[in-house]
Protein backbone atom coordinates (compact mmCIF):
# COMPACT_ATOMS: atom_id res chain seq x y z
CA UNK A 1 0.00 0.00 0.00
CA UNK A 2 2.61 2.79 0.72
CA UNK A 3 4.51 2.01 -2.46
CA UNK A 4 0.86 2.37 -4.15
CA UNK A 5 0.93 5.97 -2.24
CA UNK A 6 4.34 6.56 -3.56
CA UNK A 7 4.18 6.01 -6.53
CA UNK A 8 0.89 8.57 -7.02
CA UNK A 9 2.61 11.14 -4.97
CA UNK A 10 5.38 11.09 -8.05
CA UNK A 11 3.21 12.66 -10.21
CA UNK A 12 2.53 16.28 -9.31
CA UNK A 13 -1.06 16.67 -9.85
CA UNK A 14 -1.52 14.22 -6.59
CA UNK A 15 0.90 16.54 -4.86
CA UNK A 16 -0.93 19.78 -5.66
CA UNK A 17 -4.17 18.30 -5.07
CA UNK A 18 -2.37 17.06 -1.40
CA UNK A 19 -1.28 20.60 -0.75
CA UNK A 20 -4.59 22.57 -2.21
CA UNK A 21 -6.66 20.02 -0.11
CA UNK A 22 -4.59 20.66 3.32
CA UNK A 23 -4.80 24.78 3.00
CA UNK A 24 -8.65 24.94 1.84
CA UNK A 25 -9.15 22.57 5.13
CA UNK A 26 -7.36 24.17 7.37
CA UNK A 27 -8.60 27.81 6.17
CA UNK A 28 -12.19 26.94 5.90
CA UNK A 29 -12.45 25.26 9.45
CA UNK A 30 -11.13 28.57 10.84
CA UNK A 31 -14.45 30.27 10.37
CA UNK A 32 -16.81 27.81 10.96
CA UNK A 33 -16.55 28.30 14.71
CA UNK A 34 -18.03 31.44 14.03
CA UNK A 35 -20.53 30.92 11.06
CA UNK A 36 -21.96 28.17 13.23
CA UNK A 37 -22.42 30.74 16.17
CA UNK A 38 -23.42 33.43 14.09
CA UNK A 39 -26.10 31.05 12.66
CA UNK A 40 -24.91 31.52 9.33
CA UNK A 41 -24.55 27.80 8.76
CA UNK A 42 -25.71 27.41 5.50
CA UNK A 43 -24.09 30.49 4.32
CA UNK A 44 -21.47 28.58 2.73
CA UNK A 45 -23.99 26.12 0.41
CA UNK A 46 -25.68 29.57 -0.45
CA UNK A 47 -22.31 31.52 -1.52
CA UNK A 48 -20.91 28.18 -3.41
CA UNK A 49 -24.18 28.31 -5.30
CA UNK A 50 -23.42 31.99 -5.69
CA UNK A 51 -19.98 31.18 -6.97
CA UNK A 52 -21.44 28.15 -9.25
CA UNK A 53 -23.83 30.72 -10.89
CA UNK A 54 -20.44 33.05 -11.64
CA UNK A 55 -18.65 30.07 -12.88
CA UNK A 56 -21.39 29.69 -15.53
CA UNK A 57 -21.62 32.92 -16.24
CA UNK A 58 -17.85 32.88 -17.03
CA UNK A 59 -17.77 30.07 -18.87
CA UNK A 60 -20.27 31.03 -21.19
CA UNK A 61 -18.62 34.61 -21.92
CA UNK A 62 -15.19 32.40 -22.85
CA UNK A 63 -13.64 34.09 -19.82
CA UNK A 64 -9.77 32.38 -19.75
CA UNK A 65 -9.39 33.08 -15.98
CA UNK A 66 -12.56 32.53 -14.30
CA UNK A 67 -11.50 33.15 -10.80
CA UNK A 68 -12.02 37.33 -11.61
CA UNK A 69 -15.23 37.23 -12.32
CA UNK A 70 -16.18 34.27 -9.49
CA UNK A 71 -14.18 36.05 -6.22
CA UNK A 72 -15.60 39.30 -6.73
CA UNK A 73 -19.18 38.13 -7.19
CA UNK A 74 -18.93 35.81 -4.78
CA UNK A 75 -17.79 38.63 -2.28
CA UNK A 76 -20.12 40.80 -2.81
CA UNK A 77 -23.10 38.16 -2.21
CA UNK A 78 -21.02 37.34 1.51
CA UNK A 79 -21.12 40.97 2.01
CA UNK A 80 -25.11 41.26 1.42
CA UNK A 81 -26.04 38.40 2.92
CA UNK A 82 -23.90 38.92 6.27
CA UNK A 83 -24.65 42.64 6.53
CA UNK A 84 -28.50 42.13 6.28
CA UNK A 85 -28.22 39.78 9.07
CA UNK A 86 -29.25 41.82 11.81
CA UNK A 87 -32.01 43.68 10.56
CA UNK A 88 -33.54 43.04 7.13
CA UNK A 89 -36.77 42.35 6.18
CA UNK A 90 -36.00 38.88 4.58
CA UNK A 91 -33.67 37.38 7.67
CA UNK A 92 -30.82 35.71 7.12
CA UNK A 93 -32.17 32.11 6.20
CA UNK A 94 -34.54 33.07 3.90
CA UNK A 95 -31.70 34.92 2.25
CA UNK A 96 -29.60 32.47 1.84
CA UNK A 97 -32.02 30.19 0.75
CA UNK A 98 -33.24 32.55 -2.04
CA UNK A 99 -29.58 33.43 -3.46
CA UNK A 100 -28.33 29.80 -3.26
CA UNK A 101 -31.87 28.67 -5.30
CA UNK A 102 -31.73 31.33 -7.64
CA UNK A 103 -28.02 31.00 -8.32
CA UNK A 104 -28.10 27.51 -8.84
CA UNK A 105 -30.78 27.67 -11.17
CA UNK A 106 -29.63 30.58 -13.17
CA UNK A 107 -26.07 28.95 -13.41
CA UNK A 108 -27.69 25.79 -14.76
CA UNK A 109 -30.02 27.52 -17.11
CA UNK A 110 -27.09 29.28 -18.51
CA UNK A 111 -25.26 26.23 -18.91
CA UNK A 112 -28.21 25.17 -21.08
CA UNK A 113 -28.61 27.52 -23.33
CA UNK A 114 -25.17 28.26 -23.93
CA UNK A 115 -23.43 24.59 -24.33
CA UNK A 116 -19.59 24.81 -23.63
CA UNK A 117 -18.96 21.32 -24.28
CA UNK A 118 -21.30 18.16 -25.69
CA UNK A 119 -21.31 16.29 -21.68
CA UNK A 120 -23.25 18.97 -20.04
CA UNK A 121 -25.14 17.16 -17.14
CA UNK A 122 -21.04 15.40 -16.38
CA UNK A 123 -19.66 19.03 -16.46
CA UNK A 124 -22.79 20.15 -13.68
CA UNK A 125 -21.85 17.03 -12.12
CA UNK A 126 -18.32 18.12 -11.87
CA UNK A 127 -18.79 21.52 -10.58
CA UNK A 128 -20.98 20.61 -8.02
CA UNK A 129 -19.71 17.45 -6.54
CA UNK A 130 -15.72 18.50 -7.75
CA UNK A 131 -15.32 14.78 -8.21
CA UNK A 132 -12.21 15.82 -10.79
CA UNK A 133 -11.46 19.14 -10.73
CA UNK A 134 -8.80 19.03 -7.69
CA UNK A 135 -6.87 16.46 -9.76
CA UNK A 136 -6.70 18.51 -12.79
CA UNK A 137 -5.11 21.96 -10.79
CA UNK A 138 -2.52 23.85 -12.77
CA UNK A 139 1.09 25.07 -11.05
CA UNK A 140 -0.66 28.67 -11.49
CA UNK A 141 -4.00 27.56 -9.90
CA UNK A 142 -1.85 26.06 -7.10
CA UNK A 143 0.34 29.24 -5.94
CA UNK A 144 -3.12 31.27 -6.43
CA UNK A 145 -4.84 29.33 -3.97
CA UNK A 146 -1.59 29.08 -1.38
CA UNK A 147 -1.20 32.79 -1.61
CA UNK A 148 -5.03 33.34 -0.71
CA UNK A 149 -4.98 30.68 2.22
CA UNK A 150 -1.78 32.51 3.87
CA UNK A 151 -4.01 35.70 3.30
CA UNK A 152 -6.77 33.95 5.36
CA UNK A 153 -4.80 32.98 7.83
CA UNK A 154 -2.81 35.67 8.72
CA UNK A 155 -6.23 38.28 8.57
CA UNK A 156 -8.06 35.79 10.96
CA UNK A 157 -5.03 35.90 13.32
CA UNK A 158 -4.59 39.40 13.09
CA UNK A 159 -8.03 40.25 13.61
CA UNK A 160 -8.64 36.86 16.03
CA UNK A 161 -9.69 39.10 18.94
CA UNK A 162 -11.91 41.31 17.37
CA UNK A 163 -13.63 38.56 15.62
CA UNK A 164 -14.58 36.99 18.97
CA UNK A 165 -15.78 40.36 20.08
CA UNK A 166 -18.13 40.62 16.97
CA UNK A 167 -19.35 37.25 17.80
CA UNK A 168 -19.96 36.78 21.00
CA UNK A 169 -21.46 40.31 21.46
CA UNK A 170 -22.30 42.60 18.75
CA UNK A 171 -23.95 45.03 20.77
CA UNK A 172 -21.15 45.44 23.31
CA UNK A 173 -18.81 45.22 20.79
CA UNK A 174 -20.03 48.37 19.07
CA UNK A 175 -20.66 50.25 22.21
CA UNK A 176 -17.45 50.20 23.24
CA UNK A 177 -15.92 51.65 20.07
CA UNK A 178 -14.95 48.56 17.99
CA UNK A 179 -15.89 49.36 14.11
CA UNK A 180 -18.18 46.48 13.78
CA UNK A 181 -19.48 46.93 10.47
CA UNK A 182 -15.81 46.61 9.26
CA UNK A 183 -15.69 43.83 11.23
CA UNK A 184 -18.53 41.91 9.40
CA UNK A 185 -17.53 42.75 5.98
CA UNK A 186 -13.82 41.73 6.99
CA UNK A 187 -15.49 37.81 8.13
CA UNK A 188 -17.62 38.04 4.89
CA UNK A 189 -14.96 38.93 2.70
CA UNK A 190 -12.49 36.13 4.23
CA UNK A 191 -15.15 33.38 3.92
CA UNK A 192 -16.31 33.70 0.37
CA UNK A 193 -12.34 33.90 -0.64
CA UNK A 194 -12.64 30.46 1.69
CA UNK A 195 -15.53 29.39 -0.73
CA UNK A 196 -13.81 30.06 -3.78
CA UNK A 197 -10.81 28.65 -2.71
CA UNK A 198 -12.84 25.13 -1.61
CA UNK A 199 -15.12 24.72 -5.02
CA UNK A 200 -12.00 23.28 -6.49
CA UNK A 201 -11.53 20.73 -3.71
CA UNK A 202 -15.32 19.63 -2.79
CA UNK A 203 -17.43 21.45 -5.20
CA UNK A 204 -20.19 23.21 -4.71
CA UNK A 205 -22.38 20.82 -2.61
CA UNK A 206 -20.26 19.67 -0.28
CA UNK A 207 -18.56 23.00 1.10
CA UNK A 208 -20.70 23.21 4.00
CA UNK A 209 -19.53 20.08 5.45
CA UNK A 210 -16.05 21.74 5.10
CA UNK A 211 -16.85 24.88 6.57
CA UNK A 212 -19.40 23.44 9.66
CA UNK A 213 -18.41 19.68 10.54
CA UNK A 214 -15.09 20.58 12.16
CA UNK A 215 -16.32 23.30 13.96
CA UNK A 216 -19.01 21.30 15.35
CA UNK A 217 -17.00 18.58 16.07
CA UNK A 218 -14.64 20.44 18.05
CA UNK A 219 -17.32 22.33 20.13
CA UNK A 220 -18.66 18.59 21.59
CA UNK A 221 -15.13 17.95 23.40
CA UNK A 222 -13.95 21.94 23.94
CA UNK A 223 -15.27 24.98 25.81
CA UNK A 224 -12.80 27.52 25.26
CA UNK A 225 -12.65 29.73 21.63
CA UNK A 226 -9.54 29.31 21.57
CA UNK A 227 -9.05 25.71 22.01
CA UNK A 228 -12.37 24.63 19.72
CA UNK A 229 -10.49 27.28 17.17
CA UNK A 230 -7.47 25.33 17.06
CA UNK A 231 -8.86 21.78 17.47
CA UNK A 232 -11.01 22.23 14.55
CA UNK A 233 -8.62 23.37 12.51
CA UNK A 234 -6.21 20.62 13.20
CA UNK A 235 -9.49 18.28 13.21
CA UNK A 236 -10.31 19.99 9.33
CA UNK A 237 -6.47 19.29 8.32
CA UNK A 238 -6.47 15.67 9.43
CA UNK A 239 -9.62 14.59 7.92
CA UNK A 240 -8.70 15.90 4.47
CA UNK A 241 -5.15 14.32 4.55
CA UNK A 242 -7.38 11.11 5.52
CA UNK A 243 -9.93 11.47 3.16
CA UNK A 244 -7.26 12.29 0.31
CA UNK A 245 -5.35 9.25 0.98
CA UNK A 246 -8.06 6.82 1.03
CA UNK A 247 -9.65 8.40 -2.17
CA UNK A 248 -6.69 7.91 -3.97
CA UNK A 249 -6.28 3.98 -2.67
CA UNK A 250 -10.14 3.11 -2.86
CA UNK A 251 -10.27 5.09 -5.72
CA UNK A 252 -13.38 7.31 -4.67
CA UNK A 253 -14.27 11.27 -5.47
CA UNK A 254 -12.26 12.83 -3.35
CA UNK A 255 -14.65 15.49 -2.08
CA UNK A 256 -17.08 13.08 -0.49
CA UNK A 257 -14.49 11.00 0.64
CA UNK A 258 -13.45 14.14 2.69
CA UNK A 259 -16.45 14.73 3.69
CA UNK A 260 -17.08 11.32 5.37
CA UNK A 261 -13.80 12.02 7.03
CA UNK A 262 -15.61 14.86 8.53
CA UNK A 263 -18.52 12.96 9.43
CA UNK A 264 -17.02 10.14 11.11
CA UNK A 265 -14.66 12.80 13.53
CA UNK A 266 -18.00 14.33 14.48
CA UNK A 267 -19.31 11.06 15.43
CA UNK A 268 -15.72 10.78 17.63
CA UNK A 269 -15.99 13.82 18.90
CA UNK A 270 -19.42 13.96 19.65
CA UNK A 271 -18.32 9.83 21.93
CA UNK A 272 -15.50 11.76 23.34
CA UNK A 273 -17.86 14.80 24.99
CA UNK A 274 -20.27 12.25 26.14
CA UNK A 275 -17.82 10.28 27.71
CA UNK A 276 -15.99 14.10 28.83
CA UNK A 277 -19.22 15.33 30.53
CA UNK A 278 -19.72 11.85 32.03
CA UNK A 279 -16.60 11.42 33.99
CA UNK A 280 -16.62 15.39 34.49
CA UNK A 281 -19.73 15.77 36.91
CA UNK B 1 -18.83 70.73 33.63
CA UNK B 2 -21.38 67.88 34.03
CA UNK B 3 -20.19 64.37 32.53
CA UNK B 4 -23.28 63.78 30.56
CA UNK B 5 -25.31 66.56 30.05
CA UNK B 6 -28.71 65.58 27.77
CA UNK B 7 -30.86 69.16 26.63
CA UNK B 8 -34.46 68.84 24.63
CA UNK B 9 -33.40 65.26 23.73
CA UNK B 10 -36.25 63.12 21.15
CA UNK B 11 -35.55 59.39 21.41
CA UNK B 12 -37.06 56.71 19.11
CA UNK B 13 -36.46 54.42 16.27
CA UNK B 14 -37.60 53.09 12.90
CA UNK B 15 -39.12 56.95 12.63
CA UNK B 16 -41.39 56.47 15.82
CA UNK B 17 -40.70 59.29 18.47
CA UNK B 18 -41.31 57.84 22.07
CA UNK B 19 -39.59 60.43 24.22
CA UNK B 20 -39.49 64.19 23.69
CA UNK B 21 -37.65 67.32 25.23
CA UNK B 22 -35.99 64.78 27.20
CA UNK B 23 -33.89 67.09 29.81
CA UNK B 24 -31.32 65.44 32.40
CA UNK B 25 -27.47 65.84 33.81
CA UNK B 26 -24.98 63.48 35.05
CA UNK B 27 -21.99 64.68 37.03
CA UNK B 28 -19.06 62.57 37.98
CA UNK B 29 -19.85 60.04 40.67
CA UNK B 30 -23.65 60.13 40.44
CA UNK B 31 -25.72 57.10 40.80
CA UNK B 32 -28.23 57.78 38.09
CA UNK B 33 -31.52 55.24 38.09
CA UNK B 34 -33.91 55.47 35.24
CA UNK B 35 -37.06 54.33 35.74
CA UNK B 36 -40.56 53.96 33.96
CA UNK B 37 -43.44 51.65 32.65
CA UNK B 38 -42.42 48.75 29.75
CA UNK B 39 -41.88 50.75 26.51
CA UNK B 40 -41.30 54.12 27.92
CA UNK B 41 -38.30 54.43 26.17
CA UNK B 42 -35.24 52.97 28.78
CA UNK B 43 -33.58 51.03 26.33
CA UNK B 44 -33.86 53.79 23.63
CA UNK B 45 -32.23 55.94 26.06
CA UNK B 46 -29.29 53.76 26.54
CA UNK B 47 -28.74 53.17 23.87
CA UNK B 48 -28.86 56.76 22.54
CA UNK B 49 -26.41 57.50 24.99
CA UNK B 50 -23.99 54.29 23.77
CA UNK B 51 -24.11 56.19 20.53
CA UNK B 52 -26.14 53.13 18.88
CA UNK B 53 -28.89 54.86 18.15
CA UNK B 54 -29.08 58.50 16.63
CA UNK B 55 -31.50 60.93 18.60
CA UNK B 56 -34.04 62.43 16.60
CA UNK B 57 -33.24 65.77 17.96
CA UNK B 58 -31.48 67.74 20.87
CA UNK B 59 -28.67 66.72 21.97
CA UNK B 60 -26.05 64.91 24.42
CA UNK B 61 -23.10 66.70 25.48
CA UNK B 62 -20.12 65.05 26.89
CA UNK B 63 -17.77 66.70 29.68
CA UNK B 64 -14.76 65.94 31.94
CA UNK B 65 -13.04 64.55 28.88
CA UNK B 66 -15.78 61.43 28.41
CA UNK B 67 -14.94 59.47 25.22
CA UNK B 68 -16.94 56.68 24.11
CA UNK B 69 -13.96 54.60 24.93
CA UNK B 70 -14.53 55.30 28.68
CA UNK B 71 -18.13 54.17 28.74
CA UNK B 72 -18.90 50.36 29.89
CA UNK B 73 -22.11 48.36 29.11
CA UNK B 74 -24.10 45.79 30.67
CA UNK B 75 -26.75 45.06 28.31
CA UNK B 76 -30.39 43.62 29.33
CA UNK B 77 -30.08 40.09 29.91
CA UNK B 78 -30.70 38.52 26.38
CA UNK B 79 -30.39 34.68 26.16
CA UNK B 80 -26.81 35.11 24.60
CA UNK B 81 -26.39 32.01 22.32
CA UNK B 82 -26.23 29.20 24.46
CA UNK B 83 -23.69 26.80 23.10
CA UNK B 84 -21.11 29.50 22.58
CA UNK B 85 -17.91 28.13 23.59
CA UNK B 86 -16.09 30.87 25.61
CA UNK B 87 -13.81 30.92 28.71
CA UNK B 88 -14.85 33.39 31.31
CA UNK B 89 -10.95 35.22 30.87
CA UNK B 90 -11.66 35.49 27.07
CA UNK B 91 -15.14 37.20 27.72
CA UNK B 92 -13.93 39.50 29.99
CA UNK B 93 -10.54 40.26 27.67
CA UNK B 94 -13.08 41.31 25.00
CA UNK B 95 -13.92 44.13 27.48
CA UNK B 96 -10.40 45.82 26.78
CA UNK B 97 -11.24 45.57 23.05
CA UNK B 98 -11.88 49.16 22.29
CA UNK B 99 -8.44 50.04 23.97
CA UNK B 100 -6.58 49.39 22.04
CA UNK B 101 -6.98 50.46 18.17
CA UNK B 102 -4.72 49.13 15.81
CA UNK B 103 -3.24 46.40 17.87
CA UNK B 104 -4.25 43.34 17.40
CA UNK B 105 -3.55 41.39 20.52
CA UNK B 106 -3.93 41.72 23.96
CA UNK B 107 -1.23 43.18 25.86
CA UNK B 108 0.24 42.65 29.53
CA UNK B 109 -1.78 45.96 30.60
CA UNK B 110 -4.82 44.36 29.49
CA UNK B 111 -4.64 41.03 30.70
CA UNK B 112 -4.03 42.55 34.33
CA UNK B 113 -7.07 44.93 33.91
CA UNK B 114 -9.05 41.92 33.15
CA UNK B 115 -7.78 39.62 36.17
CA UNK B 116 -8.28 42.49 38.58
CA UNK B 117 -11.74 43.51 37.33
CA UNK B 118 -12.36 39.44 37.75
CA UNK B 119 -11.31 39.44 41.44
CA UNK B 120 -13.08 42.65 41.99
CA UNK B 121 -16.17 40.68 40.90
CA UNK B 122 -14.72 37.37 42.99
CA UNK B 123 -14.57 35.25 39.54
CA UNK B 124 -11.15 34.74 39.17
CA UNK B 125 -11.56 31.46 39.74
CA UNK B 126 -13.79 30.66 37.26
CA UNK B 127 -11.54 32.36 34.98
CA UNK B 128 -11.28 28.68 32.48
CA UNK B 129 -14.76 28.05 33.06
CA UNK B 130 -17.16 28.01 30.53
CA UNK B 131 -19.12 30.76 30.31
CA UNK B 132 -22.86 29.12 29.36
CA UNK B 133 -22.59 26.67 31.61
CA UNK B 134 -22.29 29.10 34.47
CA UNK B 135 -25.28 30.50 36.73
CA UNK B 136 -27.82 33.31 35.55
CA UNK B 137 -25.74 35.43 38.92
CA UNK B 138 -21.82 34.30 37.88
CA UNK B 139 -23.11 35.02 34.10
CA UNK B 140 -23.85 38.43 34.84
CA UNK B 141 -20.53 39.58 37.20
CA UNK B 142 -18.61 38.22 33.96
CA UNK B 143 -20.49 40.66 31.76
CA UNK B 144 -20.09 42.99 35.13
CA UNK B 145 -16.54 42.96 34.79
CA UNK B 146 -16.53 42.77 31.16
CA UNK B 147 -17.82 46.19 31.01
CA UNK B 148 -15.04 47.23 33.73
CA UNK B 149 -13.23 46.70 31.48
CA UNK B 150 -14.26 49.26 29.14
CA UNK B 151 -15.21 51.86 31.73
CA UNK B 152 -12.79 54.34 33.27
CA UNK B 153 -15.61 56.54 34.51
CA UNK B 154 -19.13 55.70 33.22
CA UNK B 155 -21.05 52.28 33.61
CA UNK B 156 -24.39 51.85 32.21
CA UNK B 157 -26.34 49.55 33.05
CA UNK B 158 -29.22 48.23 31.40
CA UNK B 159 -31.55 45.54 33.95
CA UNK B 160 -28.82 44.48 35.41
CA UNK B 161 -30.51 41.77 37.77
CA UNK B 162 -33.84 40.68 35.65
CA UNK B 163 -34.03 37.00 36.02
CA UNK B 164 -31.88 36.43 39.03
CA UNK B 165 -33.02 35.08 42.38
CA UNK B 166 -33.91 37.89 45.76
CA UNK B 167 -30.54 37.02 46.99
CA UNK B 168 -28.25 37.23 44.16
CA UNK B 169 -30.23 40.56 43.01
CA UNK B 170 -28.92 42.04 46.42
CA UNK B 171 -25.53 40.66 45.55
CA UNK B 172 -25.28 42.40 42.73
CA UNK B 173 -26.72 45.80 44.43
CA UNK B 174 -24.74 45.47 46.48
CA UNK B 175 -21.43 45.29 44.05
CA UNK B 176 -23.27 48.18 41.68
CA UNK B 177 -22.95 50.35 44.98
CA UNK B 178 -19.39 49.66 46.03
CA UNK B 179 -18.29 50.82 42.44
CA UNK B 180 -20.18 53.80 42.44
CA UNK B 181 -18.70 54.32 46.16
CA UNK B 182 -15.39 54.03 44.31
CA UNK B 183 -15.77 56.42 42.27
CA UNK B 184 -17.68 55.05 39.25
CA UNK B 185 -20.57 56.96 37.92
CA UNK B 186 -23.53 54.70 37.81
CA UNK B 187 -26.44 55.13 35.01
CA UNK B 188 -28.87 51.89 35.60
CA UNK B 189 -32.29 51.10 34.48
CA UNK B 190 -34.47 48.98 36.44
CA UNK B 191 -38.23 47.88 36.57
CA UNK B 192 -37.42 47.62 40.93
CA UNK B 193 -38.48 50.89 42.21
CA UNK B 194 -37.80 50.25 45.89
CA UNK B 195 -34.10 49.30 45.06
CA UNK B 196 -34.22 52.80 42.60
CA UNK B 197 -35.02 55.09 45.37
CA UNK B 198 -32.64 53.27 48.56
CA UNK B 199 -29.36 53.13 45.59
CA UNK B 200 -29.90 55.86 43.92
CA UNK B 201 -28.82 59.60 44.36
CA UNK B 202 -30.65 60.73 41.19
CA UNK B 203 -33.24 59.32 39.37
CA UNK B 204 -34.95 59.83 35.56
CA UNK B 205 -38.54 58.29 35.61
CA UNK B 206 -39.59 58.14 31.65
CA UNK B 207 -43.19 58.12 30.92
CA UNK B 208 -46.14 60.57 30.03
CA UNK B 209 -44.42 62.90 32.48
CA UNK B 210 -40.88 63.20 32.48
CA UNK B 211 -39.45 63.73 35.64
CA UNK B 212 -35.42 64.13 36.71
CA UNK B 213 -33.94 65.24 40.03
CA UNK B 214 -32.45 63.81 42.87
CA UNK B 215 -33.79 60.63 44.94
CA UNK B 216 -35.60 63.29 47.92
CA UNK B 217 -36.91 65.64 44.75
CA UNK B 218 -38.76 62.39 43.62
CA UNK B 219 -40.27 61.13 46.32
CA UNK B 220 -41.62 64.63 46.73
CA UNK B 221 -43.00 64.65 43.58
CA UNK B 222 -46.51 63.74 42.70
CA UNK B 223 -44.82 61.68 39.72
CA UNK B 224 -42.56 59.55 42.41
CA UNK B 225 -45.67 59.17 44.63
CA UNK B 226 -47.76 58.09 42.29
CA UNK B 227 -45.21 55.25 40.51
CA UNK B 228 -44.42 54.05 43.67
CA UNK B 229 -47.84 53.71 45.33
CA UNK B 230 -48.63 52.53 42.07
CA UNK B 231 -45.64 49.52 42.06
CA UNK B 232 -45.64 48.72 46.17
CA UNK B 233 -49.24 48.37 45.95
CA UNK B 234 -49.25 46.21 42.92
CA UNK B 235 -46.53 43.81 44.66
CA UNK B 236 -48.47 44.13 47.78
CA UNK B 237 -51.42 42.80 45.86
CA UNK B 238 -49.52 39.74 44.07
Amino acid sequence: MPDKLLMYFQHPFVRYAFIVGVLIALCSSLLGVVLVLKRFSYIGDGLSHVAFGAMAVAAVMKLTNEMLLILPVTVISAILLLRTGQNAKIRGDAAIAMISVGALAFGYLLMNIFPTSSNLTGDVCSTLFGSASILTLTQKEVVLCAILSVAVVLVFILFYNRIVAVTFDETFAKATGVNTQACNLLIAAVIAVIIVLAMNLVGSLLISALVIFPALSAMRIFSSFKSVTICSAFLSVICAVSGIVISILAGTPAGSTIVAADVAAFGLCSLAGLIKRGTGR
Amino acid sequence: MALLEASDLSLGYDSRYIVKGLDFSVNSGDFLCIVGENGSGKTTLMKTLLGLIKPFGGQILTGDGLKKKDIGYLPQHTALQKDFPASVREIVLSGCQGRFAFRPFYGKAEKQLAFENMRRMGIEELKDSCYSKLSGGQQQRILLARALCAAEKLLLLDEPVSGLDPKVTAQMYELIRDLNKEGLTIIMISHDINAAVRYASHILHMGVTCFFGTREEYLKSDTGKLFLMLKRGGEACA
